[in-house]
């Protein structure tokens, strides 16, 4: 009589589903501004502050914006860490650093790039970076109206 | 008229890998052993809201097709699906309250689940931002709560050193108190230097600084004042509720002194009449996925002065035997099912104040705190209960 065969307790499988996002009003004149080597804010008519990347309406004071602002590529670094493990999906290769940058002009801030930093030794990271430090955008030279237009922020 | 609600049986699965049970099986597990504490029947249970996280975590999309109905008994009964991301066991705990505290029904279940070892936690969590503006510089969960770390850890004229070392000791105490409770994940005995010298993930934060995953889930059942009266002589009564959203674009706001987690218990706080949290509250299960994140809690929560959470762990107040001890059970960063995770909080506390907490039960403990956070603040839930109504 033939051995019967073992159930396997797991079965491994992918689920894989492709996305169209649509990129929002604000999204499209924000992107727009970036193709430009321009970064834009709306300001609140309420609160009255800027909001960058800027939006169609406040969050907080729920009312619509459309007062688009200028704001600078220069700014302060308010946080950042150094990744070091490969999430799954992850767009970029560990290492590197994720920043959170206040432009300028804005009183919002957002996630980008810190590059320039000799990441060799991970325990020696922290002694190149100061939270509070000024740093400035990195643009590539040729920009298609995405975020990563900017290829990192660099401490100035 | 909101009516009084009470807790009147919990049950929770050994967490771990469960690779031998399938997600319904787990549930069911839970959903029984709640029934049992509770003794009561499932033909008794008037209504089921259940949770977890993202369906691509479980990759079969439909949670409440697949487990919702048949794992929990809500066959023929009104069943909701709520899911929150990191909060989702509390807004399942929430929503189970509302449901009776409203008067439309009078036992209610509350399911929270998660199997992590089926697939990929952080992968979905790299998917959970929008892809214009924040998918590429997102990195796993750990990578916006390191951030987070790193500028608290700089926020005050506090020596870094010295809360770093307080965060180790978050990390040593959790894991040590794991072992008294029979439904934890990992054990491990550490020291301060095992944390320290562990591998950077995130900077600063390090692999002994961050929550396992686990499979697990964990059921609460509630009931009015008037059953739960009649289904146990230790209910734990629901005193405080309250729930604050954050703005998608977490860096709106500040996210060390974070406004909607401040303003979250001071919410809950108010309905419990409480005043002095830390003389007050006998106990807390603070959501704890990474070892700074306590410490933010505890400040945004009351228990101290801004910046002054070190001290609360240095001299103990937070440990076992101290004022307010927090995370007896070994908190989320000893067991993280995602899913049932905040309704582990729940749960324990009401372990905690009907003094069923076995070997890790704080003595006395009358009112217990708990919350549960998703996203990085963006959304966040507290819920208060004591001995007494």
């Amino acid at each position: 009589m033939a051995e019967e065969e073992e159930v396997k307790a797991v079965k491994p499988g992918v689920v894989k589903l492709p996305y169209r996002w649509s990129i929002g009003e604000a999204g499209l004149k924000f992107f727009q501004g970036m193709k430009n080597k321009k970064i834009m804010g709306t300001k609140c008519p309420k609160c009255g502050k800027v909001l960058v990347p800027g939006r169609k309406f406040c969050p907080t004071c729920f009312v619509d914006l459309s007062d688009w602002v200028e704001v600078s590529d220069k700014g302060t670094l308010e946080s950042w860490t150094l990744v070091r493990y490969p999430f799954l999906e992850q767009p970029k290769e560990p290492p590197y650093i994720i920043a959170r940058i206040k432009l300028d002009g804005a009183d919002s801030s957002f996630y980008h790039y810190l590059g320039g930093v000799d990441l060799a030794d991970p325990d020696k990271v922290k002694d190149q970076i100061k939270i509070g430090a000024k740093v400035e955008a990195v643009w590539r030279d040729k920009t298609v109206g995405e975020i990563t237009d900017i290829e990192y922020f660099k401490l100035a | 008229m909101v009516r009084k609600v009470a807790i009147v049986g919990t049950g929770q699965t050994e967490h771990g890998k469960r690779r031998e049970v399938s997600f319904p099986e787990l549930v069911y597990d839970a959903v029984r052993r709640a029934l049992d504490d509770a003794n009561l029947t499932i033909e008794e249970v008037d209504a089921v809201v259940t949770g977890s996280m993202p369906a691509p975590m479980e990759g079969v999309n439909a949670p409440h097709l697949y487990w919702g109905d048949d794992a929990t008994g809500a066959v023929m009964k009104p069943n909701m699906r709520v899911a929150t991301c990191g909060t989702t066991g509390m807004s399942v705990a929430h929503s189970g309250y509302y449901h009776v505290a409203s008067g439309l029904f009078d036992v209610v279940l509350a399911v929270g689940a998660e199997k992590q070892y089926e697939g990929q936690a952080q992968g979905t969590m790299n998917t959970v931002g929008d892809a214009h503006f924040t998918r590429p510089f997102v990195a796993g969960a750990p990578g916006v709560f390191a951030a987070q770390s790193n500028e608290y850890l700089h926020r005050y004229d506090v020596p870094e050193e010295r809360v770093r070392l307080a965060a180790a000791e978050v990390s040593v105490r959790n894991h040590n108190d794991a072992f008294d409770n029979p439904y934890a994940h990992i054990k491990v005995k550490i020291g301060v230097d095992n944390v320290l010298n562990s591998r950077i993930i995130c900077y600063p934060i390090r692999l002994l600084d961050v929550c396992p995953q686990s499979d697990g889930a964990c059921a609460v059942v509630y009931a009015s004042e008037e059953k739960a009266r009649k289904i146990t002589d230790t209910p734990a009564w629901v005193k405080g509720v309250a729930y604050c959203g954050n703005e998608y674009w977490i860096y709106d706001s500040d996210s060390v002194e974070n406004p909607a987690t401040i303003e979250v218990a001071r919410q809950a706080y108010r309905m419990a009449g409480i005043t002095n949290p830390l003389k007050q509250l006998d106990v807390a299960e603070i959501y704890n996925p990474f070892t700074f994140q306590e410490m933010m809690h505890y400040e945004c929560f009351g228990f101290c002065e801004p910046g002054e959470a070190y001290k609360l762990v240095e001299e103990g107040v937070v440990a076992r035997g101290g004022e307010l001890p927090c995370d007896p059970s070994g908190g989320v960063l000893s067991t993280n099912p995602i899913g049932a995770t905040a309704m582990i909080r729940v749960a324990e506390a009401a372990l905690q104040v009907t003094g069923k907490a076995g070997a890790h039960q704080v003595p006395d403990a009358e009112t217990a705190f708990c919350n549960g956070l998703g996203g990085a603040n963006t959304l966040i839930s507290v819920m208060i209960l004591g001995r007494t109504p």
